[in-house]
């Protein structure tokens, strides 16, 4: 085995989406020298693609919100299975964290009084996110990536270096996370363009890499989303949390097949879009389930009025949150009462003037008019139920975002569970980006500085670095099946992984098909050990597809173990043969962790997976966060034990 | 829904040289030309390098040249072309390639770090920014870059003179010159910061003759000449060139 | 280390543009399959063609006044060797020693203006320098230092033609208000040369006024336009005609053009203008 490169650096942050970017800057700042790595070009992450906002509790446009209001409704959308720290902390802090973004030269869409608007989104009770058009994540990206660069321009003047204590790996990937015993020494890395290997020492690492998405066949996230991060903690030895709760976007396009599943944001709603059926109904309205009935409208005229006179009027269900969304759609096109191409109609052109339509969704006219020739100022959108985020993801302490049992190991943004329960609301993903990236970033650069200061850093010993390598370079060298045929195609097994786990863990899911999910993972996941590729380590896209076929398969497994077990209906987990929410599952999580606790995957039984499944029961939420509701509204929620506490 | 078979052209090899390889391949209804590379990519070629992520038009990765314009290859849909055109797919030509239809867009973000960054004012904190709408608008519409750096691959400065890399910023990056400069709370002027001369003497304004090959391509419909470089370029001349100018900043100096 | 950021040193032995060794090699200097030539040698062709005419005229120092109409070639006409045109814009800067065709002397306004506007320099560059003919497409010269220094450099003094553009349109609206007299110098008439007139000025003025040195000037240079509510409005209005600067560029180039035709022929006695009261 060759030598491969070492650097050190005291912060290695993976993946350089809003989280990540928001870790490197906060690590940088506290004094670490950071080091990021991302699979794709710098400013590309798949963040660029949140349209609608940032959600945070600012009262630019209706006064009466506050932190609190925030903190109800993200409990509320997530049906009270978050992690109620994490909600806390980031209803407060993420007023905070925009105003940041303008210091670094963000320009958001304004309100008459010159501060930031703030539009209405599903699961919001006021207008709250803080938007750009429909590109506010580009924004985002754009502005982080920018104060990266000021924060290099600094260093250059006065190191003579613009990389001298923050330096961006773009193009590259990590394949593991490599430790010292217990805790972090770093991260094993390959190089897109050439395959050369490299390895960053590093007391802390924080895991920023976003979702799962690419595991299903409709979804709006792009190639990068395969899991990496979850695969990572995994296998270093880091549960992962309630990995069952997957978001599926009630809109996304259906039409053509090349673009099904991109995302139509939920702006459209918020800006007085409406969901009809093919016989012309607001089905919405059928839709509203218990818990929400007071907050939403009745009627067609009630949900009109809310846009004008918000105090005085309830939301149409248009904007609901997004689990109730999309299965009512679902239920609709199952019905028969679909649209030509399988979806439900979305229409703006009936509710606004084209100009308006224009300049407030430029990106989505732009899309439509694109991909699909149709004009959304003048007819309807055709959309359907996407596969968007995760909800679940390594279990973190809620404060430091520090991985459970792996000190050093730090994780933020859609890799990290529990912040959202088990359903996010919109506009809650980059606040959360923010707010715990920044977080992250922090507690890593202090655990960095602490054992830099203390008994010095942990060691990455050769054997690891060596074995990593071999595991990566396995798919040059696959064999066949023992008769002698040629190795997977590994393109052929992600499109089948993608099929199993659509059409059997998808929005709607039932036993059988779960347990037939599972042995459709074991049967792949044999034969991705044989996935081949051809070709040259330089720039080869089959090989980096063969390697995060590993990192798919153990996220997958854990998708459809969790789904499996949790016997009841809540958020972004409906169970057809459960359907209904089960009060006494409220304290439950799931914990998923790696059988094999040294990380190895080879000598895995196929059968039993590798996968272990352990259920914990959360802490109680705090008094004073609890009182924020009504004992009426609680009831409905909280497992009899909790109310009598 | 219909298929046909469409004869694609696509460059292959890299540093050390390459030629247009020859593909036969299905294409089905309402599909881009980023979805027959892929197709390729499964069935013909695995080993095709090809930089894309977020398949709508938003991140601005998949950047090549079709039929020799530079063009996202997401958004270049089959039905433009007939059935029985030839298309032929590179990698953009003004970047070193690296292998495929990947380049070595380094030189764009070596520009970026030239450009001096947002310089906050220093009598506002977070929160206590107040800027009307009709004064971001200008710069938002610059803010709507994805990076593909379409522009920047077209512009002949670079595209046709290696050698001018180094003096010129190319259209992308004038631009942020021109956004920072007319972004409402850019204090750089009392730091003592001039971006018109720096766009000038550091950036290489001069070097754009205005032949507006970047609004043609620039998916986002940026009209970067006209709202950035010709502005940029007027906002020049009043600080060197015109004595009005220079004569009512003079009267009003004594005035205030 | 792949940053992407490491400097590139310039390679530049030998090959250059798109041939250069570091990128793709291709023969073929570019693959555009579309007609792309259209555009510039349309442009060319119709450029030549003005200059072709306008210089003609220019030096023909005849047929340029037919009461009560001046070709705007020679408006204000500042030699003593013009024709005298009753109370029209005849100033006698230029004394005995200027034996020239009067228009030499002002048509160097308009031609700077139009010169050194942004739209034409776009349109000429690429027409006539092939630099470059069109987009992708490479251009021919080995070297290219732009606008950088003289004497492209002096593109930058547009807006003092700007300036002066302004003035002669204020004299060609001048010359407009005159036609509508007859032979006789009395006001209140109408012929089909005052609508000739009314279309050119209009064009003319919209062209003038949607240049980009303009937009700037009215409020394109100023930071806050919230703070100038009177000049942000103007600014909207000059850039909704700055959007069509290329097409007023044409439209007017083919007036005035069409204006002075007209005044040649019935100076020439080709054509008796038709009256309409």
């Amino acid at each position: 085995m060759s030598v491969v490169e070492r650097q050190q650096w005291d912060v290695v942050v993976v993946g350089a989406g809003g989280a990540g970017l928001r870790a490197a800057i906060e690590a940088r700042e506290r004094g670490a020298r950071t080091a990021v790595i991302c699979k794709s070009l710098f400013g590309k992450a798949h963040t660029v693609m949140a349209e609608g906002g940032i959600a945070a509790a600012m009262g630019n446009v209706n006064s009466h919100d506050s932190w609190q209001v925030h903190f109800r409704d993200t409990m509320r959308g997530g049906k009270f299975l978050n992690q109620w720290r994490m909600a806390e902390l980031h209803a407060r802090e993420a007023p905070d964290r925009v105003w940041e973004l303008e210091t670094w030269g963000a320009l958001f869409d304004r309100t008459a009084d010159g501060r930031i608007a703030q539009r209405n989104f599903g699961g919001h009770e006021y207008p709250r996110l803080a938007h750009v058009g429909d590109r506010t994540g580009l924004e985002l990206i754009r502005t982080l990536q920018q104060k990266i660069v000021a924060l290099q321009q600094e260093d250059f003047k006065e190191y003579g270096d613009y990389e001298a204590r923050l330096k961006v790996f773009q193009e590259c990937t990590v394949t593991r996370v490599l430790k010292d015993g217990e805790v972090v020494s770093g991260t094993f890395c390959y190089e897109r363009e050439s395959g050369r290997f490299f390895v960053l020492e590093a007391p802390s690492v924080v895991l920023a890499t976003g979702g799962i998405g690419k595991s299903f066949k409709v979804t709006s996230n792009s190639w990068e989303y395969t899991g990496d991060g979850h695969a990572l903690a995994l296998l270093a030895g880091a549960p992962l949390l309630n990995m069952e709760f997957v978001q599926f976007h009630p809109t996304g396009m259906v039409w053509p097949p090349s673009v099904k599943g991109i995302l139509v944001t939920e702006s459209v709603r918020g800006d007085g879009g409406v969901l009809r059926n093919s016989e012309g109904k607001r089905f919405m309205f059928d839709y509203v389930p218990d818990v929400f009935k007071e907050k939403y409208a009745e009627s067609e005229a009630e949900g009109d009025r809310w846009y004008d006179d918000p105090d005085h009027n309830r939301r149409p269900p248009e904007l609901l949150p997004r689990d109730e969304v999309a299965r009512a759609i679902n239920s609709e096109v199952k019905a028969g009462r679909g649209s030509p191409h399988g979806g439900v109609f979305l229409d703006v052109s009936t509710r606004m003037p084209a100009e308006r339509i224009r300049r407030r969704l430029p990106s989505m006219y732009h899309q439509f008019k694109e991909l699909a020739d149709v004009d959304i100022t003048a007819e309807p959108m055709e959309v359907g139920p996407t596969c968007h985020y995760v909800m679940g993801g390594i279990a973190v302490d809620s404060d430091t975002a520090a991985a459970h049992g792996v000190p050093g190991l730090f994780a933020a943004g859609e890799v990290a569970g529990g912040m959202h329960g088990s359903n996010r609301l919109g506009g809650n993903s980059l606040s959360d980006l923010l707010v715990f990236g920044r977080r992250a970033g922090l507690h890593a650069a202090e655990y960095a500085a602490r054992l830099s200061a203390g008994n010095g850093r942990p060691v990455v010993d050769a054997p690891q670095v060596d074995a990593a390598a071999a595991e990566a370079l396995r798919p040059f060298s696959a064999e066949g099946p023992a008769d002698g045929g040629v190795a997977e195609n590994p393109y052929t097994l992600h499109q089948e992984l993608q099929h199993a786990m659509n059409d059997l863990v998808g929005i709607i899911r039932r036993e059988e098909e779960m347990t037939e999910a599972l042995d459709r993972l074991a049967a792949l996941r044999l034969r991705a050990r044989r996935a081949g590729v051809e070709g040259h380590r330089q720039f080869n896209p089959g090989w980096h597809l063969a390697l995060d076929l590993r990192n798919m398969l153990l996220v997958s497994e854990c998708v459809a173990r969790a789904a499996l077990e949790r016997t009841e209906s809540r958020g972004g987990h409906t169970r057809e043969d459960h359907p209904t929410m089960d009060r006494a599952w409220r304290r439950t999580n799931l914990l998923c962790q790696l059988v094999d606790p040294t990380g190895g995957l080879a000598a895995t039984d196929p059968v039993r997976g590798q996968i272990d499944l352990v259920r914990v029961t959360t802490e109680p939420i705090r008094p004073d966060l609890l009182a924020l509701f009504e004992k009426d509204e609680l009831v409905k929620y909280l497992a009899e034990e909790e109310l009598y506490e | 829904m219909s298929s046909y078979d469409a004869r694609f052209r696509v460059w292959r090899g890299d540093a050390g040289g390459g030629d247009l390889a020859d593909f036969s391949v299905e294409v089905n209804d309402g599909e881009v030309v980023l979805d027959i590379i892929h197709r390729i990519q499964a069935t013909q070629a695995s080993d095709l390098a090809v930089r894309w992520n977020c398949k709508a038009g938003k991140c601005g990765s998949c950047s090549a040249e079709i039929n020799g314009r530079p063009r996202l290859m997401c958004m270049t849909r089959m039905s433009v072309f007939d059935r029985e055109d030839v298309i032929t797919v590179t990698p953009l030509r003004a970047f070193p390639v690296v292998r495929d239809l990947v380049t070595d867009v380094g030189f764009n973000y070596t520009k970026a770090r030239e450009i001096p960054a947002f310089v906050p004012p220093s009598d506002l904190g977070p929160g206590e920014y107040r800027m009307q709408q009709e004064d971001v608008d200008r710069s938002q519409e610059f803010r709507k870059c994805i990076e593909c750096f379409l522009c920047q691959d077209t512009c002949h400065v670079v595209r046709d003179h290696e050698e001018n890399k180094t003096a010129f910023a190319g259209p992308r990056f004038l631009m942020r010159v021109a956004e920072l400069d007319m972004h409402p709370l850019d204090a750089a002027s009392s730091s003592g910061l001039d971006r018109k001369r720096t766009a000038q003497e550091d950036h290489g304004l001069g070097y754009c003759n205005i032949t507006k090959c970047c609004t043609e391509v620039c998916p986002e419909g940026i009209h970067i000449t006209d709202n950035a470089l010709i502005p940029l370029k007027e906002r020049a001349v009043d600080r060197k060139y015109d004595p009005v100018v220079w004569l009512g900043d003079r009267i009003r100096r004594r005035k205030g | 280390m792949a940053t992407g950021t490491e400097p590139h040193p310039p390679s530049s032995a030998g090959a250059q543009g798109v041939r250069d060794r570091s990128r793709a090699t291709i023969a073929a200097g570019h693959l555009r399959t579309d007609r792309w030539w259209l555009a510039p040698a349309g442009t060319a062709a119709g450029l030549l063609a003005f200059v072709v005419y306008s210089t003609w005229r220019a030096f023909a120092n005849a047929d340029y006044y037919h009461a009560p109409y001046v070709s705007p070639f020679y408006s204000p006409c500042l030699a003593q060797n013009c024709k005298p045109m009753h109370a029209g814009p005849n100033w006698e800067i230029f004394g005995p020693w200027w034996g020239l065709s009067p228009a030499l002397l002002i048509l160097i306004f308009p031609l700077g203006f139009r010169l050194t506007c942004y739209y034409y320099r776009k349109a000429y560059y690429r027409g006539f320098w092939a630099s470059p003919p069109a987009c992708a497409v490479p251009e021919p010269h080995k070297k290219y230092t732009g606008e950088t220094r003289f004497p492209l450099i002096l593109q930058n003094v547009h807006r003092y033609f700007f300036y002066a553009a302004l003035v002669v349109a204020g004299i060609l609206t001048y010359d407009t208000v005159l036609s509508f007299r007859n032979e006789k110098y009395e006001w209140g008439h109408m012929g089909l040369g005052t609508l000739v007139f009314l279309l050119n000025i209009t064009l003319i003025w919209a062209y003038t006024l949607s240049c980009h040195s303009c937009r700037h000037i009215v409020g394109g240079r100023l930071k806050h336009f919230s703070k100038h509510p009177v000049r942000y409005r103007l600014w909207g209005w000059v850039s909704k005609l700055n959007g069509r600067h290329m097409l007023l560029a044409w439209a007017s180039l083919v007036s005035v053009a069409l204006a002075d035709f007209y005044v040649y022929l019935l100076a020439s006695g080709a054509f008796d203008d038709p009256r309409f009261f």
